[in-house]
């Protein structure tokens, strides 16, 4: 595998619409090709060279690119954008949109993200070691459908409308989060090992969201049904389960109302 | 003796009167009395002939003083300001008429500006919803001949649309409501003892930020699936009969306001609310509609609709309209120090901005087109009057309902003043010229 370094140099002015820093566009470039390639700032395009020293030269497709960006990128969105395969490893904290619909590969922020990350996503790997912002792994606006699939981790805490529309994929949240996970969920896993003020699996469809910690105040359309025993993301605990959101819209699978999930961790 | 005019548009608030009767001097120049509209309305109206009132465009001073420049020299300032910005605000755009916003959405695309209008602090997340999961609405006059079951959500119409009640929602004997508010079952849902409230046939004391969670249970009990004892403070009973007494109605409205869509949940708590209505749909006729605000906010709305694709914080920075409220959204933009220009026609950001906005656009260039002397022309560096609009020049603006209503003119503006779309015009062809026709 192959690496590019991207490190910052000239900081934007504004800020710096960077959705060309992904392996699938750095794929089977130079380094001076690479620092050609277009970035926005305002309604001026210029280029990653204005702002990035470019070092090392990318590999043949991207599953063999690997990029490190280094420096101050609170100014720079769209890092990771669409990404299928490959590596990004970004070691300060970007902006917003990081890994948005991303397809693929890896991706590796070692500080915080803001909003919207991981939006629409729907494959890969995304780990986060600081905190994300509110929208994480949610949908585009107006799009019904939210996250698809992949795997978002969380080290820290997250904000508000995580997995907004979300249907399918995991989110692991390790810290606290905001309100309103998983509202209007159909599908997919929403793991939060700390605690969830409230608005949780608010319009709920299907899916399943887990909380070890506590919820302040619970969605009225939440009814208990059993405790049970669970592996959840490698450890195993008991689990009371509620099905809801009993004012939505419901669908049936062999006779069947098909309920989302909330398991409070006991 | 004096003359006349009837039938007049009252531009003050999104029920936008059609039946104001404006009394003018004999030489068409001055008001001398206004009939039928709210105490704010006639304000409006009388505000025109205001003494003291700024007739030429003024720059601000290093001192903080101000000079007055000409027409000209503001054209010039203004184009120049957006020329030389790479992401310049065009903020405002809700007091004034369709054409100025038409003319104000060219300039911005030119500059690759921001259009952003007041919903953005108002019903903006109203529209997040209506794109989330669409909206049963209807007119304000369908709902003063059938509507039997009203709930006021989050507002305060005696206050914020005071002749609301009287000409559509409590009040009026419709052609099937031929008993007025005796025909009428009345729901307020506020936390606060509004004046509102006290009609109200039903008052749900709401604890805060809890809307999302009773709008919830009612759904919850419309289903007849089980609920907590007490819901938001509410008891389950009175839920239940709440929601039975909706269920009963013929034809029902939901009007909802800055309570819900500024609160705690923000859009979710309108996208529950519009799920609430299409459920209520089961068993009878429900509609819902915002108390949109400024008489042509919904007409701000429907012209970046059909312009670019968003009703409001459209992002034309790169060439097409990118929308994504948190992101292209005035106050965010201003916050994180996205805008390089700030350009305010029709509002005040001043007055109705977090100060931490506000401190951003007095750092930065601004032109603040207002006929009045707001908070905002205080703090921008160029402050232009121009003519009122449905008092001093006419246009089309947008009701609540989004019923389209020609607003018209009553008096002559000042000698020389401008109006939104001379000025705005003007700047457009001065742009043409910078930009070398591109």
């Amino acid at each position: 595998m192959e690496t590019v370094t991207l490190t910052m140099k000239n900081q934007p002015k504004l800020y710096l619409e960077a959705d060309n820093i992904s392996p699938d566009k750095f794929a089977g470039k130079k380094a001076s090709e690479i620092a050609a390639l277009h970035a926005y700032e305002g309604r001026d395009q210029t280029t990653l060279s204005k702002y990035f020293d470019v070092a090392g030269e990318a590999g043949a497709t991207a599953a063999d690119t690997r990029i490190v960006v280094k420096g101050d990128v609170s100014r720079v969105k769209y890092i990771g954008m669409k990404m299928t395969a490959g590596e990004v490893v970004v070691e300060n904290s970007p902006d917003m949109y990081t890994g948005a619909w991303m397809q693929g590969g890896k991706l590796l922020v070692k500080g915080n993200v803001d909003a919207f990350a991981g939006i629409g996503m729907k494959g890969g790997e995304f780990v986060i070691e600081g905190n994300a912002g509110n929208y994480l792994g949610a949908a585009y606006r107006g799009d019904w459908r939210g996250m698809q699939g992949g795997l978002i981790r969380v080290k820290g805490d997250a904000g508000s409308d995580i997995g907004y529309f979300m249907n399918g994929g995991t989110i692991v949240v390790h810290g606290n989060t905001d309100v309103h996970v998983g509202t209007h969920m159909e599908g997919g896993k929403i793991i939060i090992k700390g605690n969830a003020p409230s608005k949780v699996g608010g319009q709920m469809v299907g899916g399943e969201i887990y909380v070890y910690g506590t919820i302040d105040v619970m969605m009225p359309g939440f009814k208990y049904v059993h405790d049970e025993e669970l592996e959840v993301d490698g450890e195993s605990g008991k689990f009371s389960l509620f099905h809801g959101d009993t004012g939505e819209r419901h669908p049936k699978r062999k006779g069947q109302i098909v309920y989302g999930k909330l398991y409070l961790k006991i | 003796m004096s003359q006349s005019v009837t039938d007049v548009i009252c531009p003050f608030c999104g029920t936008l009167c059609d039946d104001l009767e404006v009394i003018v001097s004999d030489d068409g120049k001055k008001i001398e009395d206004i009939y039928n509209a709210c105490a704010i309305g006639a304000e409006k109206f009388m505000h025109a002939q205001a003494a003291g009132r700024v007739k030429r465009p003024r720059m601000q001073q290093p001192d903080g003083s101000y000079k007055e420049v000409s027409y000209d020299e503001a054209v010039e300032y203004t184009a120049q300001m957006l020329h030389k910005a790479r992401k310049p605000l065009m903020y405002g755009w809700s007091s004034t008429s369709c054409e100025a916003q038409s003319v104000g959405h060219e300039i911005a695309e030119k500059v690759g500006a921001i259009v952003d209008n007041t919903a953005t602090v108002c019903h903006g997340t109203t529209l997040i919803a209506v794109q989330d999961v669409g909206i049963p609405s209807c007119t304000l006059g369908e709902i003063k001949n059938r509507a039997d079951r009203i709930i006021f959500w989050g507002c305060n119409p005696c206050h914020a649309h005071p002749r609301h009640q009287s000409r559509y929602s409590i009040f009026p004997r419709g052609y099937f409501t031929n008993k007025g508010h005796k025909n009428r079952k009345v729901v307020v849902v506020d936390p606060r003892d509004s004046d509102t409230a006290k009609m109200a046939d039903y008052h749900f004391k709401v604890e805060q930020g809890r809307d999302y969670e009773l709008l919830s249970a009612f759904r919850v009990a419309l289903r007849n699936e089980p609920l907590p004892e007490k819901v938001a403070g509410i008891p389950r009973e009175k839920i239940i009969e709440a929601a039975d007494m909706l269920k009963s109605g013929r034809f029902g409205i939901i009007f909802f306001g800055m309570g819900v869509t500024q609160s705690l949940s923000k859009n979710h708590n309108i996208d529950n609310a519009i799920m609430l209505t299409k459920d209520l749909n089961e068993f009878t006729k429900f509609s819902i509609m915002a108390m949109r605000g400024h008489y042509n906010v919904t007409g701000s709305g429907q012209v970046l609709g059909w312009q670019f694709g968003y009703p409001f914080a459209v992002d034309l920075s790169r060439g097409f309209a990118r929308y994504n409220p948190g992101e292209s959204t005035s106050n965010d933009l201003l916050r994180r120090g996205e805008v390089d220009a700030v350009f305010v026609l029709g509002s005040d950001p001043g007055a109705h901005f977090p100060i931490s906005s506000v401190k951003k656009i007095s750092q930065l260039p601004s032109v603040c087109v207002d006929p009045h002397i707001t908070p905002t022309s205080e703090i921008s560096k160029l402050h232009v009057p121009v003519a009122f609009v449905g008092v001093e020049v006419g246009g089309n603006c947008y009701r609540m309902d989004n019923v389209p209503i020609e607003a018209r003119k009553v008096v002559d503006p000042p000698e020389g003043m401008l109006t939104d779309v001379e000025f705005l015009s003007r700047v457009n062809s001065r742009l043409e010229k910078l930009s070398g026709g591109k």
